[in-house]
């Protein structure tokens, strides 16, 4: 198995909108092995998507279990994600492997309820919320060739959202 | 050789301080880093780092027709640039309450002695010229994370002060 390289902003490649996954063979398993070892050398870091290992499917990794008291699946692979529901709005702090050095408050969905297939291709549903939806939505973001920064609110903006809304 | 400036400029708000001051600075071939500015009251504030190869003199003369113009209070210190080199806040406090002296003193006393750094901090006095309210948010990091400041904030709590402290747990996906 081999790590790797991940696209890092302002590459273009990071821009395009990844092609759904039609194929669910070895080939496809070999990837999200790789993808999963590369995201696993980035100790803190809690998902990751094909478009950021310059591989253009839509296939994501997410992983939110090492963090402490959050309600979580463990390890998810998603392949072709749809989000079919959503609910609630928060704020986090986002920041992703493919930005160095910035972090950026970003509103998200609290609760989703979600739609993929497995490395298999067996249609799976999903309801997510807190850490673990926000990190499914930055992932699928990917996938749709956006960022984090494409979604930055300003913290004064937030305050008020907060307290007029 | 090139070297790293702090620009503070401080004036009365008005449309144009922001393109005037920083075409001036790129039309002499510097180069901008950081930048904090807001409106705070009437005044629009800048806090502005600055790379160019001009000394602290030639910065001054370049900026002063802008400066008369606009009627801008500038100071310029020399600085280290250190950019790439962002601490993650791992709190948010977030604070409010009928506007009184010594909030922010009281507040941020009882911060430090938990040993929080502040990164970012940033208030308002709302409300109506009667009844003034504060608002301030403080980002921050502090060895031992939301737990090690608790205690503090309830002192704080106890003298009628309104404040909150969340985690900031950031996600890197």
């Amino acid at each position: 198995m081999a790590r790797l390289p991940v696209l890092v902003y302002p590459d273009e490649r990071l821009k395009r909108i990844s092609n759904p996954v039609t194929e669910f063979n070895q080939e496809l398993r070999d990837f999200i092995a790789y993808l999963e070892e590369t995201l696993r050398a980035f100790p803190g870091c809690v998902g990751l998507a094909a478009p950021q290992v310059d591989r253009l499917q839509r296939i994501v990794i997410v992983d939110v279990s090492s963090k402490p008291d959050i309600p979580h699946h463990g390890r998810l692979i998603l392949v072709n994600p749809e989000i079919t529901e959503r609910q609630d709005e928060a704020v986090g702090r986002e920041g992703c492997l493919s930005v160095p050095d910035y972090t950026g408050n970003v509103a998200r969905a609290g609760r989703i309820r979600l739609r993929a297939q497995d490395a298999h291709g067996t249609m799976r549903e999903f309801e997510c919320e807190g850490y673990e939806a926000r990190a499914v939505q930055h992932e699928i973001d990917h996938l749709d060739g956006l960022l984090f920064l494409d979604r930055l609110v300003s913290r004064r903006d937030l305050f008020r959202r907060k307290k007029y809304k | 050789m090139k070297q790293w400036f702090m620009l503070t400029v401080i004036g009365s708000d008005q449309a144009g301080i922001v393109s005037g001051l920083t075409g001036a600075l790129y039309q002499a071939g510097a180069n901008l880093g950081e930048a904090s500015m807001a409106r705070l009251g009437g005044n629009f504030t800048i806090m502005l780092m600055v790379e160019t190869q001009t000394d602290e003199a030639g910065l001054r003369r370049l900026l002063e027709p802008l400066a008369r113009a606009k009627q801008l209070h500038i100071h310029i210190d020399r600085i280290e640039g250190r950019l790439h080199e962002h601490i993650e806040p791992n709190v948010r406090i977030d604070v409010h309450g009928a506007d009184r002296p010594g909030i922010v003193a009281q507040v941020t006393a009882a911060l430090t002695a938990a040993g929080l750094n502040i990164l970012d901090l940033d208030s308002d006095v709302g409300g109506t010229a009667d009844k003034p309210i504060y608002v301030m948010v403080i980002d921050g990091h502090v060895p031992g994370g939301l737990k090690a400041i608790l205690p503090a904030l309830e002192t704080v709590r106890l003298s009628g002060i309104e404040v909150k402290a969340t985690a900031i747990e950031t996600l890197v996906g």
